[in-house]
């Protein structure tokens, strides 16, 4: 499986919990702490991220950064990559 | 914002357009003028043409989107943002142009700009926020709003006979042989706003081919007007503002070339 990582600008964040709906992994959630706004925000909670972009896309204040796994170069068992 | 240094073979795949501002947007949370705001922005930084594009700012929610917009903007008085870009484009043919208004300035109040904007042809760009209400003022009934809608001036719901029916404007436009390109999209889930993002840019493309006038009519949530959570708002709009709204191209190129 592709991982991905996501990075929410929490100050940002006004906790419309949108980008928890569109999560196809449920990997995000509110946050127990509130930010300077007063608002919860949406955090990683599942290591199970896999880097689709769908809560950057449906956000609207633009504060999520989507990183994803480098795919294996073709030909080359995957397991040798992830090792290296 | 700096991003952390890409570690572990981690690559970015997603982040702010830079065409956006560092200013926090202003907007309640879960409302849709935010992500078509980003979407706008994205395109025109992957099409390269920052410099080269003004935008005419509403009256409405989104009047500071100057403030949100990279690029060189203009505010209109209230429903005139149309005929602002008008005169935008012909001063400065070169320059790509497009005017954003919300569905109290675009479909009440700018009613006259905007269908003789699209009659006469002008090569812009008009995003149209539909969400129904005006919400800037506190949630009045606008003229897009539906039938039997509760808002702060029809507590009881839209009645026809008091208040008319909503009033489709961009199927108005559809039938102006001026209007090139026009269509209907929603922000509501990630695919609508991928399908939102390339109708843009096809928007801009017919823009640097002089064809006409593009259209573009976003259905969006408004989730402090309509009272409910921005996730049930979202579904209200599916169930209630689809049916009357339907979503797709209401005229394409090759119907305007026949």
């Amino acid at each position: 499986m592709i991982r991905g990582k996501v990075l929410i600008a929490e100050e940002i964040c006004k906790g419309c919990e949108l980008c928890i709906t569109a999560c196809p992994q449920d990997s995000l959630a509110l946050s127990e702490k509130i930010n300077l706004k007063g608002y919860r925000f949406a955090v990683l909670v599942q290591d199970n991220c896999t880097g689709c972009v769908n809560c950057a896309l449906v956000c609207p204040d633009a504060a999520i950064t989507v990183y994803r796994q480098k795919k294996p170069a073709k030909g080359i068992n995957p397991e040798i990559q992830v090792a290296v | 914002m700096d991003l952390p240094p890409i570690t572990n073979g981690f690559e970015l795949v997603y982040k702010k357009p830079q065409t956006l501002t560092e200013t926090p947007m202003h907007y309640c949370p879960g409302c849709g003028h935010g992500v078509v705001h980003r979407v706008l922005m994205e395109v025109i930084e992957e099409m390269g043409i920052q410099d080269r594009t003004i935008g005419v700012a509403p009256v409405g929610c989104s009047v500071f989107a100057y403030d949100y917009m990279n690029v060189d903007m203009q505010e209109a008085a209230h429903g005139r943002a149309s005929a602002v870009a008008t005169g935008i484009k012909r001063v400065l043919p070169d320059r790509f142009v497009y005017s954003y208004q919300g569905d109290g300035d675009l479909a009440a109040i700018g009613t006259a700009e905007t269908i003789h904007t699209v009659n006469r042809g002008e090569n812009i760009l008009m995003v149209f926020i539909n969400n129904g209400i005006y919400g800037m003022t506190g949630g009045q009934m606008a003229p897009t709003s539906i039938l039997g809608m509760k808002t702060t001036t029809s507590p009881f719901g839209r009645d026809s006979k008091l208040a008319g029916h909503p009033l489709k404007i961009t199927n108005l436009i559809a039938q102006l042989p001026g209007a090139f390109y026009v269509t209907r999209h929603a922000v509501h889930t990630a695919n609508a706003v991928r399908k939102l993002k390339k109708a843009i840019h096809s928007s801009f493309e017919y823009q640097l081919l002089n064809k006409g006038t593009c259209f573009i009519e976003v259905l969006s949530n408004c989730p402090s007007g309509w009272k409910m959570t921005p996730a049930e708002s979202n579904k209200w709009l599916e169930e209630n503002m689809f049916p009357i709204y339907p979503l797709g191209d209401l005229k394409t190129p090759s119907q305007t070339m026949n």
